[in-house]
């Protein structure tokens, strides 16, 4: 396959400067060059324009919610995504779990040297789509370039910054019992995805990440009036992490069943080869959402409606106050723990 | 899930679980050999669904509990060597020796990978001439075809960067010690089906006849596990000690030709310790004299450890079924995945890391 042509989409002089160089980082005339004709030409927008040590705006009227996350992930392109639409995803998100309206990014790059220039363009697109389709802007960043064999190619930390328009209380401690937990869609995607391309593992077609941002679909329950209680989005050790942090911060009880909880087939298959728990793999577009029960059906419907939720479903509900517990009715009828995994997941041996 | 779901019925384990209750007038105590079996029983709470007076115990079939203290020690002494890549599944990583483990010492700087397929390893070692390549070959007769495979290949490759830390090994004779020791209470077995894709059944006759024991070739699924104890039951209901074959679908009475003839070539049956249990005979794997360069201990003149146990972990009485995970008294408060006593309690087979990641709500002395 012949490689992609980014040459002419690339800014910069490649063929001067066809590699991140530590000069890149450096603070001088090669590092000027990047923060301009890369960085500030993909994300450019008045206020990151101003070219200020710091951003300056006004926000909307409510509450402010602010996050922040690192990104690290290998390889830097995979199936359904990228490290840069992830960083955007991501910080997205998590600011969409307050139901909060996600305004602006910050991106910080961590940048070994020696890694490809027409990666880092591309990943740099990839962010300007991921942020113009959610709607946010870049205000401000940072970039650092390490030794060779210092970093992994890449990494990139985006903090966010969004408005609560609404009164609602969305967190753990909120959570009731009677509440209906709905997922937002089919699970363990984005971990498959990764493990399958950075193991070499072969399946039938391939898995693709679920990165994706559900700040708008979080948004339109909101504005429909859906009582939400706690809304934690599905990222490393999966469903079962998440459930376990609110069953512990809340103080309840939280009842799910095996066979509600959506897991696609070639996932699935995946997961029984190399026994692993789907319900502890990884996301990056899905979240779970602990909603009042008789909201329960209105809210399945309205995310059904959205492309990035159309495969949502009430898995369970929140049984009682009690020392924090999740339990998991299983495909043939009898309870158990549902854990959070202890550590890295391992793949076993027979 | 075609060929999974149809084995995860709820409404068929019910009619299962049902007949089980008809035809049981008496108590009846069954061993799992397999810790797939294990966790597949507590995973979907088989256990659960079985006449009050039907006990199940939880066998020494976790290749990864059962390797050991001393294996696992050389392994930490070769992986943290510089010029070693240390190849292993995945499993074996957490595993504790008597200081560290794998991933500790990966996180020192060893060269620690995990593998899927040991010919991944001899793979790595033809691409990497200048470094030693060692593969950890544990598990039993499921795995020891790809680990034979491994070397064979290496030989013809004539590679002489790769090695193996080999414990392989076999659970015929593991039976025959649980069944000849004076404590053993188990009254019928279910063998472990993959062990017998591999090497059909024909070896468990002599164990059946002799030790007048049910054994039932049992699959992995909940209906697997579920019909494997009704044949059971239905054996010992009617005062037969036969071998049976539940996992019809994967296992054949003389089972895998190829991978047995391959396991003879490369392999000689040699004593073995287990950990927890102590030295079985003719119970393991080692490397034939033609194959002898590959022998990882060897290579790296390891010397023989002598190393003590925890003295308060008691995996070997749970290994050989003489004790639950939850009868230790350490079981979910000293001793738990994140800091654990013994292999039971981090293997994904283990029967102490099944209790406590599935159970361990039940028991008052857990977290």
């Amino acid at each position: 396959m012949k490689p992609p042509d980014f040459s002419a989409a690339c800014p910069l002089p490649i063929s001067q400067y066809p590699h991140v160089l530590m000069a890149h980082g450096g603070g001088g005339k090669l590092m000027h060059r990047l923060l301009e004709d890369v960085f500030g030409k993909a994300f450019a927008n008045p206020i990151l324009d101003t070219r200020h040590d710091s951003a300056q705006f006004n926000v909307p009227p409510g509450k402010l919610a602010m996050t922040t996350d690192s990104y690290v992930v290998r390889p830097i392109f995979f199936p359904g995504g990228d490290i840069g639409s992830m960083a955007i995803h991501g910080t997205v998100n998590d600011l969409a779990m307050s139901g909060a309206r996600p305004l602006y990014l910050t991106s910080a790059f961590i940048i070994e040297e020696g890694l490809p220039m027409e990666t880092l363009w591309r990943v740099v697109c990839s962010m300007r789509d991921a942020a113009k389709k959610c709607g946010v802007q870049i205000v401000t960043g940072d970039t650092k370039v390490v030794d060779k064999g210092k970093g992994d190619g890449l990494f990139i930390n985006t903090a966010g910054i969004g408005v609560i328009e609404h009164e609602q209380k969305i967190l753990p401690q909120n959570v009731q019992p009677g509440d209906a937990v709905i997922v937002s869609g089919d699970l363990g995607r984005h971990g498959m995805a990764i493990m399958a391309v950075r193991e070499g593992l072969q399946f039938e077609s391939a898995i693709e990440s679920d990165s994706a941002p559900v700040h708008e679909v979080v948004l339109e329950l909101i504005k429909s009036g859906i009582e939400i209680h706690c809304l934690r989005d599905l990222t490393r050790g999966g469903l079962a992490s998440a459930l376990n942090e609110i069953a512990e911060a809340a103080g309840v009880k939280i009842a799910v069943e095996e066979k509600l909880i959506p897991v696609r087939e070639d996932v699935h298959a995946a997961c029984e080869m190399l026994g692993l728990d789907p319900l502890h793999v990884a996301n990056e577009g899905r979240f779970v959402a602990f909603v009042a029960a008789n909201d329960a059906e209105r809210a399945l419907k309205i995310l059904r409606a959205d492309t990035v939720s159309s495969q949502a479903a009430i898995i369970g509900k929140v049984a009682e106050k009690s020392a924090p517990l999740v339990t998991l009715r299983s495909a043939i009828g009898a309870s158990r723990i549902l854990d959070m995994p202890s550590g890295e997941q391992l793949p076993r041996i027979c | 899930m075609k060929f999974l779901d149809e084995y995860r019925d709820g409404d068929l384990a019910q009619k299962l679980a049902a007949e089980i209750h008809r035809v049981t007038t008496q108590p009846w105590t069954i061993m799992e050999v397999c810790g797939g079996q294990t966790h597949a029983i507590v995973k979907f709470g088989i256990d659960e669904l079985l006449p009050k007076h039907i006990t199940l115990i939880h066998g020494p079939g976790c290749p990864v509990c059962v390797t050991p203290l001393e294996v696992i020690d050389q392994a930490l002494e070769i992986a943290a060597q510089p010029e070693v890549i240390f190849t292993s599944f995945g499993d074996m990583l957490r595993v504790p020796g008597s200081t560290t483990d794998l991933l500790s010492v990966k996180a020192k700087g060893g060269d620690v990978r995990i593998v899927y397929s040991p010919l991944d390893a001899v793979k790595l070692a033809a691409e990497n001439p200048l470094r030693e390549v060692v593969f950890f070959g544990v598990g039993f007769e499921t795995t020891a075809p790809a680990t034979a495979m491994a070397v064979y290949q290496a030989a013809q490759k004539k590679l002489t960067n790769f090695s193996l830390l080999i414990s392989h090994v076999l659970v015929p004779p593991a039976i025959e010690a649980l069944m000849s020791s004076p404590n053993c209470r188990v009254q019928g077995f279910l063998a472990a089906g993959h062990v017998c894709a591999v090497m059909g059944y024909e070896e468990y006759f002599p164990l059946a006849k002799k030790y007048r024991v049910p054994i039932v070739v049992t699959g992995f699924e909940p209906l697997d596990i579920l019909h494997g104890i009704l044949l059971t039951v239905q054996q010992l209901e009617s005062g037969r000690a036969e071998v049976e074959n539940q996992y019809a679908r994967a296992v054949s009475r003389a089972g895998n030709q190829p991978a047995q003839d391959l396991i003879k070539k490369v392999f000689t049956v040699v004593p073995r310790k287990w950990r927890g249990i102590g030295e079985i005979p003719q119970s393991g794997l080692g490397l034939g004299a033609a194959y002898a360069a590959f022998d990882a201990a060897k290579k790296f003149k390891l010397t023989d450890h002598r190393v003590e146990e925890p003295a308060e972990c008691i995996a070997g009485l749970i290994l050989q079924g003489l004790k639950k995970p939850h009868e230790c008294p350490a079981f979910g408060t000293r001793c738990t995945p994140e800091h654990p006593f013994g292999a039971t309690m981090v293997s994904s087979e283990g029967a102490c890391a099944a209790y406590y990641r599935y159970r361990r709500h039940e028991f008052t002395n857990a977290k």
